[in-house]
């Protein structure tokens, strides 16, 4: 941690001071209380729930497949995902697999999605710490993905795509084509990102020795995705439990942090895991875009359930899938009705938030500030 | 000021300086830096190159209520979140306007029926300009708040809109005692 040194026979008075819910760098409405010695942070509490929206409870309400919208605005920064997980979820209650057309499709939606979501992280963060351009660059590209993802979904942002037992519509080969031709366009864009802001001195400056999260903690709070990468430890699910097929016939790799600027774990590692997760996103989607196959899009034996509901026998399913954030995890218990009498989330925001508290005490505020954003954390899925 | 405002927006040249006035506010609406859930994403999207708001000159978002004039409200606004969000309205100085951006704001949204902690439409904590529907509303919709938004700020009179919100205040208090 950076250490800041002060002695202490000067004391200031002890100030509370209030981060949020609207104050812009926490990203989304999470609120913090802190204690304050001049400017450096003694004690921490986060307060959440400005953004509780009932999902678990609305999930025992209605049907299965009336449930994937509700996925989607869970984590709205990476819908794509959070439909995957729980239509997997469901696809193991009702014991289906999804034709082999429709779980490549998947692949490529959900590493799409993963690229747009790091995007926002990456821009945001810029904001966090002082730059202002980033955002931008980061936005355009983002479009980009969005206008790809819109042509098979009919949705901007919140797609509803992936649902149980396949995905909502098909795609064609024009549109594999422009998935290609992005990649290219990408590769060139990520470039520039790292001349903007990754290897800026002042951005290193202010990340690099911040926040640092050792493993044991990292692993002791239950950290997932890239803050647990970021310290270190190679955990992903794609490549340790592949929870599609196509994830096992793919080649790629799995980012870790190496402590480039003097610690490991810190705000930069983590920010730096994101940076290479996009071009390893790039990567699989280059792979499967060719090897996507003919066949139907959604299975049979779920097909029918625009009209009729889908009743899984009784029953329970649980199911984690790698989000931009973490482990996604959904577990589900059937009585055997239309509805589910249990739909809980593992939520990968919520547990990566905790570590939070451990963090800020002994760092200046605008160092807070910079360890928030580096977390990386969605309240709509914080608070679900 | 009870009786400047009061005796004003009738006279002439007033109504004249007033039309300036508006022709001015209309083309720099500061909006405040305020995210609640998914549509702030989408509004994120509005500010940024793709569709630029700055062409309307509403693209400084201003981190403070005290020193902007719009504030949108984008997202989910549960009880818990209501009390800061009325608040925040509170905090903005005269003149301001609200622009309900999603159908969570305009009505419940897909929170209507099961959600039993959203508050099912912000105009029930405040009082709403313009109403975007959608879920989330596509960056065009909430442009075209926006621009209805500057139709209605350039008709405007300062003076009389001043008049007009204390008496709403008052009839507010009234039926709150
Ligand atoms: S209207 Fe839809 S997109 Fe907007 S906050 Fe509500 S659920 Fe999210």
């Amino acid at each position: 941690m950076y250490a800041v040194e002060e002695k202490n026979d000067v004391f200031t008075e002890e100030l509370k001071l209030n981060l949020g819910p609207q104050h812009p760098s926490t990203h989304g409405v999470l609120r913090v209380e802190l204690k304050m010695d001049g400017e450096i942070i003694t004690a921490s509490r986060c307060d959440i729930g400005y953004l509780h929206r009932c999902a678990e409870k609305i999930g025992e309400n209605v049907t299965y497949l009336q449930f994937t919208p509700y996925t989607d605005r869970m984590d709205y920064l990476a819908s794509m995902n959070n439909n995957l997980a729980w239509s997997l979820a469901v696809e193991k209650l009702i014991d289906v697999e999804a034709p082999e057309r429709a779980q490549w499709i998947r692949v490529i939606v959900a590493e799409l999605n993963r690229i747009a979501s790091h995007l926002i992280a990456f821009g945001t963060y810029g904001i966090d710490i002082g730059a202002n351009t980033p955002f931008f660059y980061a936005f355009r590209e983002r479009e980009s993905i969005m206008a790809l993802l819109e042509r098979p979904s009919g949705a901007r942002m919140l797609y509803n795509y992936i649902r149980p037992g396949g995905v909502g519509h098909d795609v064609d080969d024009q549109w594999l084509a422009d998935v290609l031709a992005f990649c290219d366009e990408f590769e060139r864009r990520w470039k520039e990102y790292n001349t903007l802001l990754t290897n800026s001195h002042i951005f290193i400056k202010r990340t690099a020795n911040i926040g640092v999260i050792p493993k044991d903690v990292a692993l002791a709070y239950g950290c997932t995705g890239p803050v647990l990468r970021g310290s270190g430890v190679k955990w992903d699910l794609r490549r340790d439990v592949p929870y599609l097929k196509p994830y096992d016939e793919l080649e790629f790799d799995v980012p870790v942090g190496e402590g480039t600027h003097g610690s490991l774990g810190d705000c930069w590692d983590r920010y730096w895991v994101r940076m290479r997760e996009m071009m390893e996103s790039i990567r699989i989607i280059r792979q499967a875009c060719p090897r996507v196959p003919d066949g139907p899009f959604m299975d049979k034996k779920t097909s029918g359930m625009y009209k009729t509901p889908l009743k899984p026998k009784p029953g329970e399913a649980y199911v984690r899938c790698e989000n931009p954030r973490g482990e996604l995890g959904f577990y589900v218990v059937s009585e055997g009705g239309t509805s589910p009498i249990r739909c809980r989330t593992r939520a990968p925001s919520f547990c990566n938030l905790a570590v939070l508290d451990v963090l800020l005490p002994g760092t200046m505020i605008a160092d807070g500030v910079a360890i928030i954003g580096s977390l990386d954390i969605v309240l709509g899925e914080v608070d679900r | 000021m009870g009786i400047l405002n009061h005796a004003l927006p009738n006279i002439g040249p007033v109504k004249a300086v007033d039309t300036a006035i508006g022709w001015g506010r209309k083309s720099s609406i500061w909006p405040m830096t305020f995210g609640i859930a998914c549509c702030a994403i989408e509004m994120m999207a509005v500010y940024a190159a793709t569709f630029d708001l700055d062409r309307f000159g509403a693209g400084v978002p201003r981190a403070t209520p005290r020193q902007s004039d719009l504030i949108i409200v984008p997202g989910t606004v549960n009880a818990k979140m209501a009390v800061r969000v009325k608040r925040l309205y509170d905090q903005m100085a005269e003149p301001r306007y609200v622009i309900a951006m999603g159908a969570c704001v305009c009505g419940g949204g897909p929170y209507v029926k099961w959600g039993y902690n959203t508050v099912k439409g912000v105009h029930k904590i405040i009082p709403v300009d313009i109403f975007v529907p959608g879920c989330p509303p596509r960056p065009e919709a909430l442009m075209d708040g926006i621009l209805k938004l500057r139709d209605q700020v350039g008709r405007d009179a300062v003076f009389a809109r001043r008049e007009q919100a204390g008496k709403e205040m008052d009839g507010r208090y009234a039926a709150a005692s």
